[in-house]
């Protein structure tokens, strides 16, 4: 758990963080969400201290950052930014090992973990682990960015703008393997993004930012249904905000005893997708069936629509 | 066909060369203006033709051919051929036992001698050889060069008949000069490396300690060498140790000081300029995932420039070994003491003898280095 209390950052007479406070849930992910200049970075920057703050703390598992180097501090904290930062003059191994060699593991765990990393993030080691940095695609390389982040088994990631320069198939892409990778490793995930579908998406709990001060921090559902002021509603968008809220909400979780005819739904796919499915083929419900595609019920229009609506 | 361009060129001046200049110089003795003598009066008939029938096939190759490794060949047969014609001549003009009379080689010579290097160095640029085998390149040439100087085959060649005399004095100046290069270089790396790290670290000061050593360049070498004298003969004056250390007002104490400023510019510029083309989020990077700023500093930041800085250090050699020349003026030893020598004598010859090694040490060393930046710079973009 990570308890940030009043935390400030002041740089001369402008205030750029102001006494900012969040409780931050083990093995969860937190989005950080705000436009340029909102204090979103400098804030995710003071946790691993590359930022040190004017004033306030940060606490992890109960214990004060500042109470250790800050360099010991960081290498137990995971650390990916945009445009991946790869030594451009290490191989990908070289890359991965970085924080396990900073902390001495012995080779043979090293090498075991950069493979094992490299086969998580679909690189085939035997093909990829002595290459270069620059001989990698841009998606290629922000899946060592982030292997690398994760190389010495950290409890916490935190993650700036990470798919900043992806295009947007690869992003999706990358953005599911983030969840994958956090349910596969519990780790805690604090990501900024001044994307708000990205916050969505990825984010069990949103903080949306504004001037340094964190505005409202909840579930998604709750930002689109119960916005604290006009900001968040504006920010999380007036205009689709029904449809976002139905993309909160698999076919899984809205599933109802019955069988529909016709158009099947995987129970994976979201409330928003399943809507889109039933007007294009005109049916009044769908049957959802599971991963191995046995039935398990139904969603109708109208219940969907009625989880449109905030309650 | 097309002509070869270059080709045309060397030919032309290697032909005209050959035509108006005199290919060997004989002088009675080593300080007597030389007569003029041409191959063709010197050698037997089978050996000039042999020579002409040479240089006439390396000139066609020259003009016409485009294939990089036969253009090599061709140039080194020449060089071969008119080394041995030099070394031929100065046998047959030379009485056996004689150690008075100078051969000593002409124009035409040395025309040929730079135009087949033109020849053979734009060849080998066509071939594009990695560092490694530029390397085994000089060494092989370079070991060459020392058979045949070992062998005797040159003995009878003024130059040599200089090595001759002063043997033991070259070998020391040879030292000295490496040493005085390298020494000023040393400590040109041990405080322009801080130095340039400060100036990246700080641009308040990048400006004005740039344009102090800049101001320092501009100051031409001699003058540079004169300035010094006054405070370092005050200094030993002052100070016995610092006199019992060597330090004086002449010799090799300015010498050093003077290379020494001379380097720090380079380096200190290109180890900004370097540093500068490390990416912001690579540094980020290594910060973010626990290095400390010493580690971050070396392996990666001077990891990164380093082969950038290594250039800066390339300059400083090739330029150092030029200026050790130089600063034999004020006693600082060297291979100058045999140019200044021989100036001051009318001895062409002795100059030679301090010119040329000159001339292959800065070559060496700027093949050596360059090998040695691409090695660095070869697996990044």
């Amino acid at each position: 758990m990570i308890s940030i209390e009043n935390l400030t950052k002041r740089y001369g007479t402008s205030t750029v963080v102001d006494s900012v406070c969040m409780t931050i849930e083990r093995n969860s992910i937190t989005v950080i969400v705000g436009t340029s200049g909102s204090g979103k970075s400098t804030l995710l920057r003071m946790i691993n201290r590359l930022v040190e703050p004017t004033g306030g703390r940060v606490l992890i598992d109960g214990r004060d950052t500042a109470s250790e180097p800050a360099h010991l501090l960081r290498r137990r904290i995971g650390y990916a930014i945009q445009g991946h930062g790869l030594f451009p003059h290490r191989t990908v191994a070289e890359n991965i090992a970085t924080v396990p060699r900073l902390l001495a593991w012995d080779e043979a765990r090293i090498r075991a973990r950069v493979g094992e990393l490299l086969t998580i993030f679909q690189l085939d080691p035997a093909s990829f682990a002595h290459k270069f940095p620059h001989q990698l695609s841009g998606g290629q390389q922000q899946r060592v960015g982030v292997a690398r982040a994760l190389a010495a088994e950290p409890e916490v990631l935190l993650m700036d703008e990470p798919y900043g320069a992806l295009d947007p198939i690869i992003r999706a892409k990358a953005q599911d393997d983030l969840l994958d990778i956090q349910r596969r490793f519990g780790t805690t995930i604090v990501l900024v993004t001044h994307d708000i579908d990205e916050a969505f998406r990825l984010g069990d709990r949103v903080a949306v930012m504004s001037h340094g001060r964190v505005l409202q921090y909840d579930r998604p559902a709750v930002l689109l249904t119960h916005p604290a002021d006009s900001l968040v509603s504006r920010m999380t968008g007036i205009a689709d905000r029904a449809m976002r809220l139905l993309s909160l909400t698999t076919a899984g979780e809205a599933v109802q005893p019955g069988v529909a005819d016709g158009t099947t739904v995987a129970e994976s796919a979201t409330l928003r997708d399943v809507l889109s499915e039933l007007l294009w083929s005109g049916a009044s419900a769908a049957t959802v069936v599971d991963a191995e595609g046995r039935p398990r019920g139904c969603v109708t229009v109208s219940a969907i629509l009625a989880r449109g609506r905030p309650d | 066909m097309k002509l070869d361009r270059l080709g045309a060129l060397l030919s032309v001046v290697g032909a005209a060369a050959l035509m108006f200049l005199p290919f060997v110089l004989f002088k009675s003795n080593r300080i007597m203006p030389g007569e003029p003598r041409a191959l063709g009066e010197l050698l037997p008939l089978w050996a000039s033709l042999g020579c002409a029938a040479t240089l006439i096939a390396v000139a066609a190759v020259a003009l016409a051919v485009a294939d990089a490794r036969l253009r090599l060949a061709a140039a080194l047969a020449g060089l071969i051929v008119v080394a041995l014609a030099a070394a031929a001549a100065g046998d047959v003009l030379t009485p056996l036992g004689n150690k008075v009379v100078r051969v000593a080689p002409g124009g035409a010579f040395w025309v040929l001698l730079v135009a087949l290097g033109l020849m053979a160095s734009d060849a080998i640029t066509r071939l594009r050889p990695g560092p490694a085998l530029r390397v085994l390149l000089l060494v092989l040439f370079v070991a060459a060069c020392v058979a045949v100087l070992v062998h005797g085959t040159f003995d009878n060649l003024s130059v040599m008949r200089e090595y001759a005399v002063n043997a033991g004095r070259f070998a020391r100046e040879v030292r000295r000069h490496v040493a005085l290069a390298l020494g000023s270089l040393a400590a040109a790396v041990i405080v322009a490396l801080p130095l340039g790290i400060l100036c990246h670290r700080i641009p308040r000061i990048r400006a004005g300690i740039l344009a102090t050593l800049n101001l320092i360049q501009t100051i031409p070498s001699i003058a540079l060498f004169g300035i010094l004298m006054a405070p370092l003969g005050a200094l030993a004056a002052a100070v016995p140790l610092a006199a019992e250390l060597g330090i004086r007002g002449i010799g090799a104490a300015p010498a050093a000081v003077a290379l020494f400023l001379y380097s720090l510019l380079p380096i200190v510029a290109n180890t900004v300029a370097g540093l500068k083309r490390v990416s912001p989020a690579v540094v980020e990077a290594a910060r973010g995932m626990g290095m400390t700023d010493r580690q971050v500093l070396t392996r990666v930041e001077l990891a990164l420039a380093l082969p950038v800085i290594l250039t800066g250090i390339r300059i400083v050699l090739v330029q150092n070994i030029g200026l050790v020349a130089v600063a034999a003026l004020i006693g600082g030893g060297g291979l100058g003491t045999f140019i200044f020598q021989g100036i001051g004598q009318t001895a062409i010859d002795l100059v030679l003898l301090g010119a040329i090694p000159t001339v292959a040490l800065a070559f060496s060393a700027a093949v050596l280095l360059d090998a040695l930046v691409e090695v660095m710079d070869r697996v990044r973009q």
